[in-house]
């Protein structure tokens, strides 16, 4: 599994990549997985600095996707691209597509909304509203429509069940929720984000604010809700990525380096840069 | 440590003590500064009287404060109306539209207008504001008669003065708001009105409470821009259009004059006790309101 970006900076590995002339990329194919979000010719830049070069890839449906690679290779930008989040920043080009069920979700007429609607982010540090954790689930609820006392009750109940939280806040759902613990937080933004009923949720290194039971406690969550979601996770530690990744994407300087089966990935890098990644040589 | 070194340590300890010390206390002296100075006053009157009663004849020994207490309240109040909504807006426009390049440009102009020197605003309003009130607004509404000094010019150039500070605070709140937490809105699908409605200013509410405190502050206390064109006379004002006598106008106005009349400068000093017991008020309640604000929220 390489992508043919990945031929070309053998040279000069691993000081510098050098600037690849792809005009079209060759996706490999998911091995019979079925994609849910397909990348294809990305490029983003900031002025003249370019974070993603030319990336091309797919996404397995209902998988846990693992993004790795060190600081400043271009992750958390190119989770970001998938709800079009990073379009926020002042000064960013974007060029290329990124189809999410088939939609090209850069075309003109998109509704960002509804792209966004599709997909629960967690990020580094949880991030809860300034408002009460009842008010906080029901908000995206509220947003799409969902106005009914009743029925807001209910689903807000689900959705803290379903994040494992219900039992330790259901006596003060009204209290503010940046009184919880951080890694109830982390849960909370979590429920929240199911709350909106999207098919993938992201993840931008959810567990690196958390102490080790709550990381674990998210973790788990990933891997049951993979069940009905596509999970996309960035993140640094490589632990984390075997323990549950099912699809592993190395990138490097804003490049895909390899991407594969996480198992194959770890175990049988086929480049030598991912090699010395997984060994823990560069970092 | 050598002597040297620990003597000198003591000292620099002790003096930056002595230093924050005396800052405090500052506020202290003026205040039982003011005090004494309006003891006279405030034993030969009662305090009600001083500050309901309307009729203010020095000469006559009728000093009620009523007019100038409303006329600064009047002023004041004219003054955030037009500016809070105003500085708002530009502040959410700022922050959360506007790119790096108008920022740049509408902050170096707001710090500007933070830097003009008041009797330009009193200018200002004398040869604009005025004539306008004079001859358009105040016709329009039935107010023939108006000489365009008035509580409303005064309010008018106030929420000008007011302006530059309350959107630099403003601004420098909604930037402590993370950009996390507008992505986690906007993640939720929520567009860009509603992530700054529901959530930006929601964080945003007990920064942007201060910058109003700070505003009302520089307001109530404003002397000369006001003084200029406020129109000056001791009369309960009936509507906006009539003139009005704000309470640091009558202190600037007529401080160091008429002093021969008996308890004039004993009530001038109660004015300004007064004026400052109501910003210090303020401030304190405002406090309050603001850490109950960040207790709920934050």
């Amino acid at each position: 599994m390489k992508t043919s970006t990945s031929t070309s900076f053998k040279n000069n590995f691993p000081l510098s990549l050098q600037e690849t002339e792809v005009a079209e990329e060759k996706v490999i194919p998911l091995g019979g997985l079925k994609p849910h979000i397909s990348v294809r010719n990305l490029n983003i830049s900031y002025g003249s600095q370019r974070i993603l070069k030319n990336v091309s890839i797919d996404i397995p449906n209902k998988k846990i996707t693992a993004i790795i690679g060190p600081s400043g290779c271009g992750k958390t930008t190119l989770l970001k691209t998938f709800n079009r989040l990073i379009e926020s920043a002042d000064g960013i080009n974007i060029d290329g597509e990124v189809l999410v069920d088939g939609e090209n979700i850069y075309g003109n007429d998109v509704e960002v909304t509804h792209i966004r609607k599709k997909m629960g982010l967690l990020s580094q540090r949880p991030m809860p509203l300034p408002m009460s954790i009842f008010d906080n689930i029901a908000y995206g609820m509220r947003i799409h429509g969902i106005r009914k006392k009743a029925l807001l009750q209910e689903k807000v109940e689900h959705y803290l069940r379903q994040a494992s939280l219900w039992e330790e806040v259901k006596d003060r759902l009204h209290h503010p929720a940046t009184k919880l613990s951080i890694g109830q937080q982390q849960r909370l933004c979590l429920a929240r984000g199911l709350a909106v009923e999207p098919e993938i949720i992201l993840g931008d290194e959810p567990t690196s604010a958390l102490d080790p039971i709550s990381s674990q406690r998210i973790e788990e969550k990933f891997v049951e809700l993979k069940k009905d979601y596509t999970v996309i996770m960035v993140t640094h530690i490589l632990r984390q990525a075997r323990r549950i990744a099912d699809y592993i994407i190395f990138m490097w300087l804003g490049e895909i380096v390899e991407h594969g089966p996480a198992q194959e990935l770890l175990e049988n890098p086929k480049e030598e840069m991912t090699r010395e990644y997984v060994k823990g040589v560069i970092s | 440590m050598s002597t040297g070194r620990i003597l000198k340590d003591r000292i620099a300890g002790k003096s930056v003590w002595l230093v924050t010390l005396f800052s405090g206390l500052i506020l202290f002296l003026i205040i039982v500064g003011l005090y004494l100075k309006s003891a006279p006053i405030l034993h030969s009157h009662s305090l009600s009287d001083l500050l309901f009663e309307s009729k203010w004849k020095p000469g006559k020994n009728q000093f009620g404060f009523l007019p100038y207490i409303l006329s600064t309240v009047y002023v004041t109040f004219i003054s955030l109306v037009i500016a809070v909504p105003l500085c708002v807006l530009c502040a959410i426009y700022m922050s959360e539209y506007a790119n790096k390049k108008v920022k740049g440009f509408v902050t170096s102009l707001v710090d500007i207008l933070a830097g003009i020197p008041s009797v330009i605003f009193g200018i200002w309003g004398i040869i604009l504001i005025v004539p306008f009130i004079s001859n358009k607004l105040a016709p329009a509404f039935g107010h023939e008669d108006s000489t365009g000094y008035s509580i409303l010019a005064g309010g008018l150039v106030l929420a000008v003065m007011v302006f530059p500070i309350v959107i630099h605070i403003m601004l420098e709140v909604l930037r402590t708001v993370p950009v996390e937490l507008r992505e986690a809105s906007l993640s939720l699908g929520a567009n860009k009105w509603e992530t700054i409605k529901k959530v930006v200013l929601r964080k945003a509410a007990p920064g942007i409470s201060a910058a109003i405190v700070l505003g009302f502050s520089r307001a109530f206390g404003e002397t000369l821009a006001v003084l200029m064109v406020v129109g000056n006379t001791a009369l309960i004002p009936k509507s906006l259009f009539d003139s009005g006598y704000p309470l640091p106008a009558l202190i600037a106005n007529n401080y160091g004059e008429m002093m021969s009349i008996p308890l004039y400068d004993s009530a001038l000093m109660f004015a300004a006790l007064l004026l400052l017991t109501v910003i210090l008020v303020f401030n304190v309640i405002a406090r309050m309101v603001i850490m109950r604000l960040e207790k709920q929220m934050i």
